[in-house]
């Protein structure tokens, strides 16, 4: 039962940090360029933009959930499991929300790039 | 992307990689947080070297929100992801931790990866436009580059 536990506490932490950067995104997204915007409009502007989406919040709301389910997780389980899986899964994770969610164009080079970053973070986390 | 937005993402991986050294620094002096005893977090939240990796991790956030306003989340998730090679280096020189050579291998992975995606752009063009949002005024959706290169 604690096995169930733990997995199902990774695959809330997987979740909520895909959700969590997705939103993120899409928030910085709508914004528009940050640097532009300084520029163009000012510092306080860029502020006011950013403290008034709420999509952002949502964004920052799923990546605590993330960090506490993480914690949870760890209570449970060893980090030697626990970091691996969580940290390999959520940039898949990551990816396919990007696709599906943000529409971005997710070709052969990107998915090259995420599998490789996935394998040395698993290579890191496990020893 | 322009010199001015390579170093963003460059500070998105020293803020982020320097804020996780501080704040395992200032852990070491820390006693365990488990869950019966989740009152030493706040024990934590005194000790200078995990205020300083607060800091750092807010401008972390800043530079990560600023990244992802002009570039996909597919380009700056695995550009950014030599952070785990930054952090690796001064788990070594400052932490005096010892690195396996598995680590080395996982280090290798990372780097090519990181080289793989930055040689691709950092924005596709299959995105919604943000006029279709409510928060930013209607208008075509900026040439982010040609609008660098321009001022």
């Amino acid at each position: 039962m604690k096995t169930f536990y733990t997995w199902l506490c990774i695959f809330i932490t997987v979740f909520a940090a895909a959700a969590g950067d997705v939103l993120v995104a899409l928030a910085m997204r709508r914004i528009g360029d940050l640097v532009d915007l300084r520029r163009r409009h000012g510092f306080l502007t860029v502020v006011l933009r950013v403290l008034s989406s709420a999509v952002l919040f949502g964004g920052i709301f799923f990546m605590a959930v993330a960090f506490f389910s993480n914690l949870v997780g760890l209570s449970w389980a060893d980090l030697s499991l626990v970091g691996p899986a969580s940290a390999a899964l959520t940039f898949v994770a990551n990816a396919l929300g990007a696709k599906f969610f943000l529409h971005e164009n997710v070709d052969r080079r990107r998915w090259l790039a995420t599998m490789l970053v996935c394998c040395g973070v698993l290579l890191l986390t496990r020893s | 992307m322009t010199l001015r937005k390579y170093l963003v993402i460059l500070s998105v991986v020293l803020f982020g990689s320097v804020g996780d050294a501080f704040l395992a620094r200032g852990m070491r002096h820390v006693a365990a947080i488990d869950i019966h005893h989740l009152g030493n977090v706040f024990v934590a939240l005194a000790n200078p070297f995990v205020i300083v990796g607060i800091f750092f991790l807010l401008a972390f956030m800043a530079s990560y929100m600023t990244a992802l306003s002009f570039a996909d989340l597919t380009y700056v998730l695995p550009a950014t992801a030599i952070s785990y090679v930054v952090m690796i280096l001064l788990s070594i020189f400052w932490l005096h931790e010892h690195v396996s050579p598995q680590r080395w291998v996982g280090v290798a992975f990372i780097v090519i990866g990181v080289g793989v995606v930055a040689g691709g752009p950092s924005r596709t063009e299959d995105y919604p436009a943000p006029d279709s949002c409510s928060e930013v005024p209607p208008g075509p959706v900026p040439e982010y580059d040609a609008i660098e290169e321009g001022a």
